[in-house]
């Protein structure tokens, strides 16, 4: 089946979505600055998790794709996840 | 026979001329039989490697090797049986070559890749077996390489090690092919709950093959980081864990034993039905339990790990999982033999082939919980209790479906058919030989026999003496199969489009195929497995 | 009655990309092992990864990140542009996302290089004087930037084989699989970074 309906990102959208990212990134060098002991871990994650959303969704488009290609994103993310936390299993009780 | 219309697959002609037809052939067809005589052609090689250990083990003692010679044989034979046979085997020869048949299309979705994918595979079998010649003498590490002997050892370990990344490699770009493929290539009106179940076991063990294999291929890797520049990770001398190696060699290779084993079930799951004249049993929960097979089988690695130091919560977690993933396994076991209650049985070498599979997969499946619970684990792990446990479902399991496979397949491949006859002995000489070279191993190894080891006490004698007797016998069984499959290529009988009266969309269309596979794109209206006695339409 | 079913010389642009996506998973799994290594490490040595991180450049680490950032950017742009039919936005977008990339590659020579002078490389002996959560430390930098990196380069060579297709119009408005495949190539390698930096130079 051929798509002709597709959706075209404006310049615009684009460039607010680099902006917004920008700003993110300059928030968690900034963090470093703060002393805010494990939570700075916690924090620059949080970011970074943000903005890999962000790239996936509007620059990956992940946003006007088909719904099996966003479960299996999602899927591939939280299955890593499974195997970090899985393997923590062995050494935070050993 | 084949249309005017269209020439079969095996004559065709296209751009390239002579061996060159073949060798840059992008149809799937020739793919798959390029992959299965370079399977074939491994396979003997390994086996013979087999053969020489079981020779050197049928007394205690030196009988015609020398030690490292032995470490040497084990580590080979297990390198390519399981990076080069096991894991590619199915889903390359019979994958390639009956998916897109089975769910009505013309071709893989990539087939440039797919001939990419083949160029690939031989690159890595043929680095593995270099590795055994070049250098610094063939790897003794056995086909494992944990950490520290695999850093120390002064063999060739990094040609065997990128000889298996780049296998993983291949194995990505199949799985990654088979994927699209099923996605998009399927015939119309094939919807997901109308494909059949090889094309079903295929699309399961195509996604471990995507999320498991990567994780080898960094682990691979990050060994040969450690021997070239002392990286550290595994070093406990400079702060890193050896065990980490095995997490992550493990989170690969066990969820590989389910690329092994899942398209195998998936191929027995289209004999049933057609050697019982009957629909599967449970459609449904054979697409349900293949998933599962594949997600479950994701979690339970810790088991190969058990006596290396991990947390209780960690053991405790690996052998509940364990337990687990064995369920949907034995789900398939009650709908395949339900698919055969009541069913028109015509006892054909596929169907022997698939009745010895559930019989030999379940030994080791049941052994498999022996080794899943932690008190056995610890009397049986490392001894050749797991050798033969792990042969019982390796072997017995995906070879004896490989068998099956081929004996299926073979007519609608070549268009002729092999000599039943042979085919039952050669059968007899396999299922008797495999047995009497596995099952002693059981034995003694519970009692104390250690695997990977050259030489033993003179009380697991008997034991090892049976067990070589048996290699010679299965090694003749299976040259027998070889060869009677060999001959029937040139000079069997002539087979019809449908032999064996399947309702699969392979068995619509000319023995062997027509280039293009199908002169018209079917559209699919029901359910598969319809053998017209109840009207099903879903 | 038979269907006829889309039979196309190229692979038509919805297959291609579920391709590159599934792909891309691989990509992530590839550097997933080396994440669950630096997991494993960072809770084990917290202190001593806090120590080496402190060794790095984080001013040059967000440079990377700016560059990357805005070459996602101007390659999505480009596609867009591509969709649009305006070519030579497209060209020059391209071109754009190719020099920060080079420019990324730039920074990490001299980073690594100033590295080098200070005799912090694998299997140094300064590094074998330093404690083991450190050694481990650098051992994941360069083992984890080193493979980004070439995954870089492999992005870049993928952009420029992308922009002679362009100029030859064997990729245009209705024709730009390549296009959006190297985009998302580009993106994963964006992606990558996007964890890479805090965890490598912000856990000070």
């Amino acid at each position: 089946m051929k798509h002709d309906e597709k959706h075209i990102s404006s310049y615009s959208s684009l460039a607010v979505v680099l902006v917004i990212l920008l700003a993110l990134t300059t928030i968690s060098v900034l963090a470093t600055g703060f002393h805010l002991g494990p939570f700075t871990v916690v924090l620059a994650l949080v970011i970074a998790c943000t903005k890999v959303f962000i790239v996936l969704t509007q620059f990956m488009h992940l946003r006007f794709e088909n719904l099996f290609l966003r479960l299996a994103v999602t899927g591939v993310f939280v299955l890593f996840a499974l195997v970090v936390i899985i393997t923590f299993v062995d050494y935070y009780f050993r | 026979m084949a249309s005017e219309t269209q020439v079969s697959y095996l004559e065709y002609q296209g751009r390239h001329k002579g061996i060159w037809s073949w060798l840059l052939s992008t149809d799937h067809k020739r793919i798959g039989l390029m992959y299965l005589y370079a399977v074939i052609v491994f396979f003997f090689i390994a086996a013979i490697l087999g053969v020489l250990m079981r020779i050197e083990l049928i007394a205690p003692g030196r009988t015609i090797m020398e030690p490292q010679t032995y470490n040497g044989l084990f580590t080979i034979h297990g390198i390519i049986m399981i990076f080069v046979i096991v894991i590619p085997g199915l889903a390359t020869v019979f994958g390639n070559f009956f998916l897109p048949l089975l769910i009505g299309a013309k071709d893989v979705a990539f087939p440039r890749l797919n001939l990419f994918s083949w160029y690939l595979y031989i690159t890595g079998a043929l680095l593995g077996v270099l590795s055994q010649f070049l250098g610094d003498g063939p790897p003794d590490t056995g086909w494992t390489f944990y950490v520290p002997y695999s850093v120390e050892s002064s063999t060739s370990v990094i040609w065997a090690l990128t000889a298996a990344v780049i296998l993983g490699f291949s194995s990505i770009l199949t799985g990654l092919n088979f994927i699209v493929t099923i996605h998009r290539m399927r015939a119309p009106g094939m919807k997901w709950m109308r494909m059949p179940l090889f094309p079903w076991a295929i699309y399961a063990t195509a996604w471990i093959q995507i999320l498991a294999t990567p994780i080898i291929g960094i682990t691979l890797l990050m060994v040969i980081a450690e021997r070239v520049l002392n990286i550290g990770f595994f070093d406990p001398a400079l702060g890193g864990d050896p065990v980490l190696f095995q997490h992550l060699f493990w989170i690969y290779s066990h969820p590989a034993v389910y690329i092994m084993i899942l398209p195998a079930m998936g191929v027995v799951t289209e004999i049933f039905p057609t050697f019982s004249q009957k629909p599967v049993f449970g459609y449904g929960a054979i697409v349900l339990s293949s998933l599962a097979i594949a997600f479950v089988g994701y979690f339970v690695w810790g088991h190969h790990m058990f006596t290396a130091g991990m947390s209780y919560s960690a053991r405790w977690f690996f052998s509940f999982l364990t337990f687990i993933v064995a369920i949907p396994s034995a789900i398939k076991v009650f709908n395949w033999i339900s698919t055969m209650y009541g069913g028109s049985i015509d006892l054909k070498p596929p169907l022997l082939y698939a009745i010895s599979f559930i019989f030999l997969f379940m030994i080791g499946g049941f052994t498999g919980l022996v080794l899943g619970s932690l008190a056995t684990n610890i009397q049986a792990h490392d001894t050749a209790f797991v050798v033969a446990h792990f042969h019982y479902i390796i072997f017995g399991g995906m070879g004896f479906a490989f068998f099956a496979a081929i004996h299926y397949w073979f007519p609608k491949m070549y268009g002729r058919m092999y000599n039943n006859k042979v085919a039952n002995i050669a059968w007899g000489f396999n299922f008797v030989g495999f047995n009497l070279l596995y099952f002693p191993l059981f034995i003694i190894g519970l009692q104390g026999m250690p695997r990977r080891a050259y030489d033993y006490l003179p009380q697991f004698h008997t034991g090892h003496f049976l067990s070589t007797i048996g290699a010679f016998i299965l090694f003749a069984g299976l040259v027998l199969m070889v060869i009677n499959l060999m001959v029937a290529r040139r000079r069997g009988a002539i087979a019809p489009a449908n032999p064996w009266h399947g309702v699969t969309l392979e068995w619509t269309i000319p023995s062997p195929p027509p280039h293009e596979n199908f002169e018209e794109i079917p559209e699919i209206t029901r359910r598969p497995y319809f053998f017209g006695k109840k009207e099903e339409t879903k | 009655m038979a269907v006829h079913q889309i039979h196309t010389e190229h692979t038509d642009s919805e297959t291609g990309k579920l391709g590159m996506w599934i792909f891309l998973f691989t990509e992530l799994f590839l550097f997933g092992g080396l994440f669950l290594v630096y997991a494993i490490f960072r809770a084990k040595y917290s202190a001593e990864f806090h120590v080496a991180a402190g060794e790095l450049n984080a001013f040059i680490g967000a440079m990377n990140t700016v560059f990357l950032l805005v070459s996602s950017m101007t390659v999505a742009m480009a596609l867009a542009a591509m969709q649009k039919g305006d070519r030579l936005l497209t060209l020059f977008l391209l071109t754009v996302t190719i020099i920060l990339a080079a420019l990324f590659i730039l920074n990490k020579y001299f980073e690594w290089s100033h590295k080098f002078e200070f005799g912090i490389y694998p299997g140094s002996p300064v590094l074998k004087n330093m404690s083991h959560g450190e050694l481990l430390f650098f051992g994941l930098y360069y083992m984890m930037t080193g493979l980004h990196a070439l995954h870089v380069l492999i992005g870049m060579v993928l952009l420029s084989i992308t922009i002679v297709r362009v100029r030859a119009r064997r990729i245009n408005s209705t024709r730009y699989l390549m296009l959006e495949n190297s985009a998302l190539y580009w993106h994963l390698v964006d992606l990558i970074w996007i964890f890479l930096f805090p965890l490598l130079y912000l856990i000070t």
